[in-house]
C-alpha cells in the first residue's frame, strides 16, 4: 500500500453530517497497481494500467471514466470474476479470487433478475444460494429490504411484469438484503430513462443515509457522479490509468468557486481538445 | 469557426403559454363497454376450432356417403363405431397402453441419454465439439432408417423398438438443451456465481432454469418425433414379431380389410399426439415458461 493520497484524504464523508468512524482508518477494499488484460477474437487488450484506489466503510466511492476506461472490467475484477494480470486486490486484507455474497453486484442489464422466480424469491433465492440465512429468516430480511425500496406490493409479482426502474429497484433490495461488506454497482441506472434515472439516485442516497453501506459505484456520467459519490476516482481510457481521486459533497461545488463537474470535465477531455487538430 | 447564432435566417413566433386542468373521466362517451356476445364467443380460439372440427366431420360424413365405399374411405359415424367397439372389447386401449409403454422407455431412456451428453459437453470444450458433431450427424438420419440395422442387432423384441426410439429423442433434445445452455445470459450466469453457487447446484438452480425455455423445446421436439417413429415402426415392426400396438392395429386391420378400424386407429393416433402435445406440453408451458415471461 504505497498509495500518497492515502494521506490527503478525508475520512469518509458522511452526506449530512461526517460520522466520526475508527473503522474507516483501514481500508476495507485495497486496490494495488492493478493491471487487467482481457482476449477478444483476435487482440489482447489491456483494459487498466497499475490502478491504485482504496474504499473504506460507508464511501460511496465512483469510479468514474469515458468509455474504454475499463472502470466495468475493474468492477468485474474486484467482483471476482477476473484476475489481475499484475497488482492485488484485496477485501479486508484477504485477496479476492472468486465471486462471492460479500461482494454483492447490481447490474446495468435488466436480465439480472432470475426471471422464474418473484421479486420475493429472488431476494431470498440470493440469501439462501449463499448460506447467508435460510427458512422464515430469509424470507423476513428479504421483505424488509423490498418494503425499504417500496416494492411490497409486488413482491409476489414476476420480473417481467415490473419496469425498468423496479427491476433496477429488486436488484439494489437484493444487493442490500444480503449486507455485504461493499455493494459493487455496475452503472446500474445507465438503461434507465432520465426522470427514473434521477428518482432511484435519490432513492440509493436516501438507502444509505438510512444504512450506511459501502458502495462502489461505476458511471460514465458526470453529474451523476456528483451527485452520488463522495470519493471520485477518475480513470483515462485506453488503457485505464488513474487520472485523480476527487472529493464530492454532492452538490456539485469545488475548490475556488469552480464547479466539480467543470473541473472532472476539464481533466477528462483535457488532453483529447489539446490533441485535436487546431481549425483556423 | 462559424457562429450558430450568428445571420438568424427565421424566428418562430412567440405565443402564450398555458396550463390546462384535465377533463374528469365521466365526461367521455365511452371508457369502456362490453363486447357483443358474437364479438366475445369469436375471441375464444378454442370455440373457432371447434366449429373448425365440427365442419370437417360433416363434410367427410357426406363425401363418403355419396362414395358409398366402405374398403376405400369409410363414413365417419362407421369409424366412430369400429373405434367404440375397439374401446369396449377393450383391444384398443390394450394396444395404446402396449405402445405408450415403449414409448415411455424409449423417451426416458433418450432424455437420461441426452442429459449425460450435456453435462459432458457443458463440461469441456472437447465434449462440446463431440456432441455437436454426433448432432449434426444423426440429427438428419431419421430413426425409422435404423430399424433394419435395429432388428439384427437386438431382436424381435422391445429393446429395438426402444433403441429406434432413443435415437429420434436424443439428438433433438440434446441439441435444443446445448443451445438453451450456450444462450444463458452472461449476467445471468454472474449472478449465480456472485451468489456463490458452483458445480452442480449452480447447473440445477441457474443454467437449468434459465435454458428451460429451449430445454422444453427440445421435449416437445423429441416427443414428436418419438411418437412418428413409434407408429411407423410398430407398422414395420408387427409384422415380424406378430404381436404389439397401435400400429400393429392398423396394419392388421388392413390386412383383414376392416377398414373402419383401420379409421379408428389412426384416429388413436391423432387424438393421443394432440393430448400430449396440447394438453401435457401446454400445461407446462403455462406453468413455467408463460408465467415467468421467458417464452423462447
Amino acid at each position: 500500500m504505497g498509495v500518497a493520497d492515502n494521506v490527503v484524504r478525508a475520512p469518509a464523508a458522511a452526506r449530512p453530517t461526517p460520522v466520526p468512524n475508527p473503522a474507516a482508518l483501514a481500508p476495507l477494499l485495497d486496490v494495488n497497481g492493478v493491471t487487467l488484460q482481457y482476449k477478444t477474437r483476435d487482440h489482447l487488450v489491456t483494459a487498466t494500467y497499475r490502478v491504485d484506489f482504496q474504499v473504506f466503510a460507508s464511501d460511496r466511492f465512483i469510479l468514474l471514466g469515458p468509455s474504454g476506461c475499463g472502470k466495468s472490467t475493474l468492477l468485474k475484477a474486484v467482483g471476482g470474476y477476473m484476475k489481475p494480470v499484475e497488482g492485488h486486490i484485496a477485501l479486508k486484507g484477504r485477496e479476492i479470487d472468486r465471486p462471492g455474497p460479500e461482494r454483492m453486484m447490481v447490474f446495468q442489464e435488466f436480465d439480472q433478475l432470475l426471471p422464474w422466480k418473484t421479486v420475493k424469491q429472488n431476494v431470498t433465492f440470493a440469501l439462501t444460494a449463499s448460506g447467508k440465512s435460510r427458512g422464515s429468516a430469509a424470507e423476513k430480511q428479504a421483505l424488509y429490504y423490498i418494503e425499504k425500496v417500496g416494492l411490497t406490493k409486488f413482491a409476489d409479482s414476476y420480473p417481467h411484469t415490473l419496469s425498468g426502474g423496479m427491476k433496477a429497484r429488486v436488484a439494489i433490495a437484493r444487493g442490500m438484503a444480503m449486507e455485504p461488506d461493499i455493494l459493487l454497482m455496475d452503472e446500474p441506472f445507465a438503461a434507465l430513462d432520465a426522470l427514473t434515472r434521477r428518482r432511484m439516485q435519490d432513492e440509493l442516497l436516501r438507502l444509505w443515509d438510512d444504512t450506511r453501506f459501502t458502495v462502489l459505484f461505476v458511471t460514465h456520467s458526470i453529474p451523476e457522479a456528483v451527485k452520488i459519490g463522495n470519493r471520485i476516482l477518475l480513470l483515462s481510457p485506453h488503457p485505464g490509468q488513474v487520472k485523480a481521486e476527487l472529493n464530492s459533497n454532492g452538490h456539485d461545488e469545488g475548490e475556488e468557486g469552480e464547479r466539480l463537474s467543470d473541473r472532472i470535465h476539464a481533466l477528462l477531455f483535457a488532453d483529447s481538445v489539446e490533441e485535436e487538430p487546431v481549425h483556423d | 469557426m462559424t457562429d450558430l447564432t450568428a445571420g438568424r435566417l427565421g424566428t418562430a413566433p412567440m405565443r402564450p403559454e398555458f396550463v390546462r386542468e384535465g377533463v374528469g373521466a365521466q365526461e367521455f362517451g365511452v371508457v369502456e363497454k362490453p363486447l357483443s356476445t358474437w364479438e366475445r364467443l369469436y375471441e375464444q380460439s378454442a370455440l373457432r376450432k371447434v366449429v373448425i372440427l365440427v365442419f370437417l366431420a360433416i363434410a367427410w360424413e357426406v363425401y363418403a356417403r355419396i362414395l358409398d365405399n366402405e374398403l376405400l374411405f369409410p363414413t365417419l359415424s362407421a369409424t366412430l363405431e369400429a373405434f367404440w367397439e375397439g374401446i369396449v372389447s377393450g383391444d384398443l386401449p390394450r394396444r395404446i397402453g402396449y405402445t405408450l409403454k415403449v414409448l415411455l422407455m424409449g423417451y426416458a431412456s433418450g432424455l437420461f441419454i441426452a442429459a449425460l451428453l450435456t453435462a459432458v459437453a457443458i463440461g469441456s470444450r472437447i465434449g462440446q465439439d463431440v456432441l455437436e458433431t454426433l448432432t449434426s450427424m444423426f440429427n438428419p438420419l431419421p430413426a425409422i432408417a435404423l430399424l433394419p440395422l435395429s432388428l439384427i442387432w437386438f431382436g424381435l423384441g422391445n429393446g429395438s423398438l426402444v433403441f429406434v426410439l432413443i435415437h429420434s429423442v436424443l439428438w433433438a433434445v440434446a441439441l435444443n438443451t446445448h443451445s438453451g445452455f450456450k444462450s444463458v445470459s452472461q449476467t445471468q450466469r454472474m449472478v449465480g456465481r456472485n451468489y456463490g453457487l458452483s458445480g452442480p447446484r449452480y447447473i440445477m438452480q441457474i443454467l437449468i432454469p434459465a435454458a428451460f425455455p429451449s430445454i422444453l423445446t427440445g421435449l416437445k421436439i423429441g416427443w414428436a418425433f418419438a411418437w412418428r417413429t413409434l407408429i411407423a415402426a410398430e407398422l414395420v415392426f408387427g409384422v415380424s414379431s406378430g404381436g404389439g400396438g397401435l400400429g400393429w392395429f392398423i396394419f392388421e386391420r388392413k390386412n383383414q380389410l376392416e377398414i373402419p378400424s383401420v379409421f379408428a386407429g389412426l384416429l388413436c393416433v391423432i387424438m393421443i399426439g394432440l393430448l400430449v402435445e396440447n394438453l401435457i406440453f401446454r400445461v407446462i408451458e403455462e406453468r413455467t415458461v408463460r408465467k415467468w415471461g421467458m417464452q423462447a
